[in-house]
């Protein structure tokens, strides 16, 4: 039996050696919670924990903490994903304590999309805290059991606790040092952004496991497949901290269009057929935008079926 | 310097154009460095008001004076009747100079006519950078003397975030990504070691969170 601080199957799964595999689903835009329930089921078999997004791109959903209780009562096992964005301290520790009240016993920290990308760009954002000190908090609260005012948690949250990494974003110098900045904050999972640039990501990994990161934090790389040509050229232009080489925008204009999805799925499984023998790589994050529906193939495909099973 | 902008024309005159009688007030310090709130813009906009009277057929007596800071006692000597005997003013001030005469003078109403919009500097000449929140707690020392209090989008103590790309913040090409500076600034003063330092929670209470903040002296 593998020593594990949680109770998380996402902790269990990884601590037992095994590649784990992470999803994840986008809350509704509405009060109905159905439509992430069926997202759940639809890959409850092929991942070890399912993302529950907060609010991405800063757009208004049904909150992530609400998500993942519906989840959760599924018998899923979710990662509540929680942005600095729009919690002061106060709410963030509150939403935790809430989120752990309901046995969720992951949870991702991140900074979040600045507001002007979503459907209230005048909204008063409040970053109190930053992603790293959320990290930081999250551990405090659980292995002090103590809130950041230095009070007591009778009973702390028990979470597993993650954080982002992006390889691509600028400068690049900065990337691993970044890394090691989070793991020093307490992360112990890290999902990283969407990987298209191969060679990128295996320096940031040289870069890591140089500094021997890579054995004190469990590193998920993240895959998005490809539905077509235009989304290439749109995360390539439009998303910042992207890196989408032309290499693969021309492979993708290779395909006639009612293909493209199939290849994009394909480059999707050879993404992680290469970065399954990367050193350091601990598992995969598969993020189908709106594409659940593909989680299986993709888990399937690259040999990643069955999931282990834990107790 | 307190760095602020002209409000449209037609939102200033919907304010002001019911009082018969009207002075128009500059201030000459920082406001008037930016062109748009010392005596001189007074003056102007004072005259594109009674040319508005004039086309609407309203029967206005508007003046402009100005003070060099509409925010300290002192300054008012030379001015002080003419506002005592004013209607309305219309202060082209930041908003600490409206407030420091709203407040002076309790029964005359003080309208703003800037934007007030935040501390910068003066790179070059027509261009105002902000450069300071004044969160109370200077953090410059450790960041390279870049604010990523007042420079990053997010506020960001320990970045960059993901999103900083050739050097430029994710919410605008235009606008640069505070830690980008910091990073290169560590990196010319040999000290890009500094940037792993985990930067605390910070003490938020000394900024506008703790309330509106003042400072005695006490030898005063």
């Amino acid at each position: 039996m593998v020593e594990t601080i949680t109770g998380s199957r996402l902790e269990k799964v990884l601590k037992s050696g095994h590649q784990a595999v992470t999803s994840e689903c986008g809350p509704p835009r509405s009060a109905d919670a159905s439509h992430i329930i069926k997202k759940g089921h639809l890959i409850k078999d092929h991942v070890d924990a399912i993302n529950v997004t907060d609010n991405q791109t800063s757009v208004t959903r049904l909150c992530s903490l609400a998500a993942c209780v519906h989840l959760k009562l599924q018998g899923l096992d979710p990662v509540l994903q929680m942005v600095v964005r729009d919690r002061n301290r106060i709410a963030l520790q509150s939403d935790i304590l809430g989120a752990a009240s309901f046995g969720i016993q992951n949870v991702l920290c991140l900074s979040g999309d600045h507001q002007r990308f979503g459907d209230h760009p005048q909204a008063q954002n409040v970053f109190d805290l930053d992603s790293m000190q959320l990290v930081q908090t999250v551990r405090h609260m659980r292995d002090e059991g103590k809130f950041l005012s230095g009070d007591e948690i009778k009973q702390p949250p028990s979470m597993f606790v993650g954080a982002a990494a992006n390889p691509f974003g600028d400068p690049f110098k900065i990337r691993v040092p970044r890394l090691a900045k989070k793991v020093a904050c307490g992360a112990e999972f890290i999902q990283t952004q969407c990987i298209y640039n191969l060679d990128k990501f295996e320096k940031w990994m040289e870069g890591v496991r140089e500094r021997s990161l890579h054995e004190k934090v469990y590193i998920l790389a993240g895959i998005t497949p490809l539905r077509s040509v235009g989304m290439a050229r749109y995360l390539q232009k439009n998303v910042p901290g992207m890196d989408v080489p032309d290499e693969l925008i021309e492979r993708m204009k290779g395909v006639e269009k009612s293909k493209q999805a199939d290849e994009g799925i394909t480059i999707a499984v050879e993404t992680i057929q290469r970065l399954k023998e990367c050193k350091g790589v601990a598992g995969f994050h598969v993020m189908a935008i709106e594409w659940e529906e593909k989680v299986p193939e993709i888990v399937e495909r690259s040999g990643l079926y069955p999931r282990p099973q834990i107790d | 310097m307190i760095v602020g902008q002209q409000k449209p024309f037609e939102e200033i005159w919907q304010m002001v154009k019911d009082h018969r009688q009207l002075t128009v007030f500059g201030c000459n310090t920082c406001v008037a460095v930016c062109h748009q709130g010392g005596n001189k813009e007074a003056g102007i906009l004072a005259s594109q008001l009674r040319m508005r009277a004039t086309q609407e057929d309203l029967a206005r007596e508007i003046v402009d004076s100005g003070v060099e800071r509409q925010c300290e006692h002192e300054f008012f000597e030379r001015t002080d009747e003419l506002i005592r005997g004013s209607e309305a003013v219309l202060s082209l001030a930041c908003g600490i100079g409206v407030q420091f005469m709203a407040e002076r003078y309790p029964k005359i109403p003080v309208y703003p006519a800037l934007n007030t919009t935040f501390l910068g500097d003066v790179p070059e000449v027509g261009l105002f950078r902000e450069k300071c929140q004044a969160c109370g707690d200077c953090v410059l020392g450790v960041t390279g003397g870049v604010c990523p209090v007042s420079r990053c989008a997010k506020r960001l103590l320990n970045g960059p975030c993901g999103g900083s790309t050739n050097g430029k913040c994710e919410i605008s090409k235009e606008t640069e990504c505070a830690w980008q500076l910091v990073v290169d600034r560590l990196e010319a003063l040999g000290r890009l070691g500094d940037y792993e330092k985990v930067m605390p929670i910070k003490d938020w209470s000394k900024d506008r969170a703790g309330g509106p903040r003042a400072f005695r002296l006490e030898d005063f």
